[in-house]
């Protein structure tokens, strides 16, 4: 690569544009949580009480070990128009009888989410989705204008590093929500973390545009850097599916054994989807996002590997990513070992979460290593 | 999610052994035994419980999870590996707690005693896991999917309808769809004479190399691990700065320091050496980031093998130069000031550039020691001088920090000195650091006014010595760069386990490995009924997906026929209790299934009984 041209000095006033999009979108974001908050508050007026009744009967069904739960995912297709050789008729589908291994709740429908089928509430939901959106359009405008005014990519320090990283979870949750993925009820501790950590982008981190030192300007280091922020994005939805788990596997277990969870755990938890949805979310994003995130250390030790001649340092940022890498192997194994699925899988799931932001924000501010940007 | 739990749920249905066989062989994960019996008396009894125990699933969890563990002191407290001085300072500071840390090797995390140990029990048990693992996962390649179990309904996710088409038809054209969509299908279960009893049925299997994605990532891990093993056997590793001008070859005496793995013969140094033409440093004037690096550049001319020619090329940060199997990066830069020393006697003593090591990266700041061992006194005695300087690329004072460099290049650039004489201590024969200065046996020069004598020079300023001590000229100015040259064998192979690794995980998690079964019998009015059923290694939402669609295409070939009157769907079971099941067949019910959950709970049980 060339070095960088020092005389492409940074466009100022993009950048302070850059900076103005970026407290616009959080003033959007702002107006979003307040909207979710309204979704939630309005929806728990409807009394939920599904997992009770789902629990119930199945207990009074007392099948113990296996269970149906009819139709799933196949239900929503029953009658299907097809052309077959003879013109247009409508067949009826398949329908498809789903059944469940045991032990897992598996007839505890999911939530109807925050809104709770209130009215009032689910249109404070759109509402807050459309101004998601627009906030997210500011936001990716505000990376954009930043990455113009440095000429390269925009993440060569931790504010630039923080403001991609949220841009990166509000992208991934809109994507969900366009695959029609039923993804609303993370909307408000998802935009809560976004505005914490744009807060704390502008406060803490904030960084004049500028260009990078020597040693950051390497496309290995775009693709590190890059693949990092995605699968920090990825892996963030999938701890905040697995905390949820936790508390709605716990509400759940309450009801099975007959207990009654308190008035508010029961109108926020019932609203959420249940606790092997959740779960079954959790292990698909950080499955998925596994790979990945090999492959970032890979690219990483790639990178080391040209700027100081070893691909492998053990110095605190790598170290850190090695210890998250191995979490999330714990976590993987332990999905396929006796007794340690479950909660325990996700508490793993959760300290490998805390290891991946430890390594984005306590390694950059606490430890004096080959990592620490430019700035801070 | 995978096998012990599908295994388990079969168990607990009670649907019979045929329906466990379907489940089974759909992964080479070990059965957990959740059972830790006490093993068999007996050293034999003892070592097979031992290894049962280290290569099972609970064991490698528990080292994962301690190796994570394991990692991260190593980060909190400073190591000898990557930071020397650091590890210095600190047990400068703490004297009884370092000592502690000393003998719990915390100081060489990555190399302890109890490091290594979690990691080779761990590598053992992944060896003790994959080679079975890899035996069976060949079997399982050269054996057939097991043929349908008898109750289909038993299965994750099943559908069922009824057609006109015949049992044969059905059977033939499940197959050519299955074979189509790159299922491996069995041969196909003739459905019986008159197309009626149990029926005849085909199994398919899809998702193989899951498994084998599973076993080429482990068998990587393996790969990975001996490449970084051997790159700490065999690689090697020096320093050498270079001032402007000057050259280097690679032979172990040009080194200023040297170290290698264990096994590494300096026989193996590759055969070169380049010359530092030039060096550019560029930093930003302006704004908060005033000072940071922008730009490093050597320029080297280089030669290769004993007669090879000289050949220009630049070294940059993250752009190495590779010669045969070593490769040659530039980790740091620094001023070095030319200096001319004369002694008592008004002759030349000392000339050349001397580096000075920046003490701080903003306005590089630098120190250095002049030694000038060849010298004597106005009386033309033998002594020796020693010159303790900061150097200032330009220069700046201020009350708190005294004497320092405002900004990294030479704009106002200063040379400050201290000067002794007396003996260096260089010829006791102790090698010694040229950039410290040992003045134990030596005394420091006192101006007139019987202050200590300090001298700031501007380049190409004089000073004199106090008592015709001689004089100290300050010529100008020179760069130096350091290089770092590296051999590290096995990097290849680590890369390449690497990138199987990726592959190998992505085909594991994102491939997923399912059954199908389509079992046609005619039913008791004549009508064919078509059972369909799925099983993953893991549940999976798009399961009974695949499945919909497959019965779906498969409808083309065995369109639905009319439910026949009163088969009200919901409420059914196919399977109705005093059925056997075995040997009458399944006559009844035939209509499409829609079961509740209601319904279907009674099944476990009521099947429980034909067992
Ligand atoms: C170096 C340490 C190891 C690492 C980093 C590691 C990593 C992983 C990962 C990421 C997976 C997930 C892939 C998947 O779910 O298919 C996995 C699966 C698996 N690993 Fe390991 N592993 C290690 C050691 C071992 C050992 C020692 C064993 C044997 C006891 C083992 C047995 C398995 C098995 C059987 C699976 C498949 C689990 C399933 O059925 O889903 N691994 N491993």
């Amino acid at each position: 690569m060339n070095p960088v041209d020092i005389a492409v000095a940074a466009n100022e006033s993009l950048a302070e544009f850059s900076n103005l999009l970026i407290k616009s979108a959080m003033a959007v974001y702002a107006l979003a949580f307040v909207a979710h908050i309204v979704e939630w508050v309005f929806g728990s007026r409807s009394k939920v009480a599904r997992t009770a009744a789902a629990l119930t009967a199945q207990g009074a069904g007392r099948s113990g070990d296996a269970r149906t739960a009819a139709a799933g995912k196949g239900a929503d297709k029953v009658s299907v128009t097809v052309r077959t050789s003879g013109g247009t008729e409508v067949l009826e589908r398949p329908r498809v009888v789903t059944r469940s291994a045991p032990g897992r709740r598996a007839g505890v429908p999911d939530g109807p989410g925050a809104a709770g089928g209130d009215e009032r509430g689910d249109l404070y939901g759109r509402i807050a989705v459309s101004l998601t959106v627009l906030a997210f359009l500011l936001h990716f405008a505000a990376v954009l204008t930043r990455a113009l005014s440095v000429q390269r990519a925009p993440w060569g320090n931790m504010y630039e590093f923080s403001t991609a990283f949220s841009m990166v979870v509000v992208g991934a949750y809109l994507a969900f929500l366009v695959a029609k993925k039923d993804i609303r009820w993370i909307g408000l501790p998802l935009v809560t973390t976004v505005l914490l950590d744009l807060g704390l982008a502008i406060v803490v981190f904030y960084t004049e545009s500028d260009q990078l030192v020597p040693a950051l300007d390497s496309y290995w280091m775009w693709i590190h850097v890059s693949l990092a922020i995605v699968c920090g994005a990825l892996f963030y939805l999938g701890a905040v599916s697995t905390l949820l788990y936790l508390f709605r596997d716990r509400h759940e277990a309450k009801l099975e054994a007959g207990g009654r969870p308190g008035a508010f755990a029961t109108s926020v938890l019932e609203r959420l989807p249940s606790s092997a949805s959740l779960d079954g979310f959790a292990y698909r994003i950080n499955a998925a996002v596994f790979p990945f995130w090999t492959f970032t250390i890979i690219a990483g030790a790639i990178w080391a590997e040209n700027a100081w001649g070893r691909y492998w340092g053990w110095d605190p940022k790598e170290t850190w990513s090695f210890i998250t890498w191995v979490g999330y192997a714990a976590y993987l194994h332990a999905r396929a070992t006796a007794g340690w699925k479950g909660r325990k899988a996700a508490y793993l799931a959760l300290i490998a979460f805390l290891c991946f932001l430890f390594n984005y924000y306590g390694v950059n501010i606490f430890f004096e290593g080959l990592h620490s940007y430019g700035g801070v | 999610m995978p096998t012990a739990d599908v295994g388990k749920a079969l168990e607990n249905t009670r649907a019979g052994a045929e329906e466990q066989e379907a489940g089974g062989r759909i992964s080479t994960a070990p059965r957990e035994d959740s059972s830790v019996d006490v093993p068999a008396l007996g050293p034999v009894g003892w070592a097979r419980w031992f290894w049962r125990q280290l290569t099972s699933m609970r064991v490698a969890l528990i080292l994962l999870f301690l190796l994570s563990l394991a990692a991260v002191p190593g980060s909190l407290i400073p190591q000898n590996g990557a930071n020397v001085f650091a590890v210095r300072n600190f047990k400068e500071r703490n004297g009884t707690l370092a000592e502690v840390y000393d003998r719990l090797q915390l100081f060489d995390v990555y190399s302890s005693v109890w490091f290594s140990a979690i990691y080779i029990l761990l590598f053992v048990s992944l060896i003790g896991c994959i080679l079975p693992r890899s035996w069976q996962f060949i079997g399982q390649l050269r054996s057939r999917p097991p043929r349908a179990p008898r109750r289909l309904t038993g299965m994750p996710a099943h559908t069922t309808w009824r057609t006109d088409a015949e049992p044969e038809r059905v059977l033939r054209a499940a197959r050519i769809l299955l074979k189509g969509r790159r299922f491996r299908t069995s041969p196909t279960d003739p459905p019986g004479p008159d197309g009626s009893g149990p029926g005849g049925s085909v199994a398919a299997e899809k998702g193989y190399l899951r498994e084998a994605g599973n076993l080429v990532f482990h068998v990587s891990l393996i790969v990975m691990l001996i490449a970084f093993a051997a790159g700490q056997l065999w690689n090697s590793e020096g320093g050498k700065l270079i001032v402007e001008g000057d050259g280097f070859s690679n032979t172990l005496v040009h080194y200023d320091d040297f170290t290698s793995g264990s096994l590494y013969d300096t026989e193996d140094l590759d055969v070169f050496g380049f010359t530092l033409e030039e060096f550019h440093a560029s930093f930003e004037r302006t704004g908060p980031q005033r000072g940071t690096a922008r730009t490093f550049r050597a320029d080297v001319s280089y030669w290769e093998g004993a007669d090879g020619a000289e050949k220009k090329t630049s070294i940059e940060v993250n752009h190495p130069l590779k010669v045969g199997d070593s490769k040659v990066f530039l980790v740091g830069h620094g001023y070095a000031p030319v200096v001319t020393v004369t002694d008592g006697q008004g002759k030349m003593a000392y000339r050349g550039p001397v580096p000075f090591l920046p003490q701080e990266s903003l306005g590089l700041t630098s120190t250095g020691v002049i030694k000038v061992t060849d010298y004597r006194d106005k009386d033309g005695e033998k002594e020796q001088l020693g010159f303790q300087g900061i150097f200032t690329p330009t220069y700046g004072i201020d009350a708190e920090r005294g004497p320092h460099s405002t900004f990294p290049e030479l704009d106002y650039p200063v040379l400050s000195l201290n000067a002794f004489h007396g003996d260096l201590g260089v010829d006791a024969g102790l090698p010694q650091n040229v950039y410290q200065l040992d003045t134990d046996k030596m005394e420091q020069f006192k101006a007139e006014d019987g202050d200590l004598f300090r001298a700031d020079l501007r380049p190409g300023e004089s000073v004199e010595l106090p008592d015709g001590a001689g004089t100290l000229t300050f010529d100008r100015v020179e760069q130096w760069a350091s290089f770092q040259v590296s051999q590290e064998p096995g990097e290849g192979w680590a890369l390449a386990g690497a990138t199987a690794a990726v592959l190998g995980l992505a085909g594991s998690l994102f491939i997923r490995r399912r059954r199908v079964w389509v079992r046609a019998r005619r039913g008791a009015d004549g009508v064919t009924v078509v059972e369909m059923a799925g099983l993953g290694r893991s549940e999976s939402a798009r399961l009974p997906e695949e499945l919909g669609d497959l019965a779906f295409a498969l409808q083309d070939d065995a369109p639905p026929a009319a439910d026949p009157d009163g088969a009200d769907p919901d409420g059914e079971d196919p399977a109705p209790g005093g059925d056997t099941g075995r040997s009458s067949g399944r006559d009844t019910g035939g209509s499409t299934e829609d079961v509740p959950a209601a319904t279907e709970d009674a099944g476990p049980s009521s099947r429980g009984e034909n067992e």
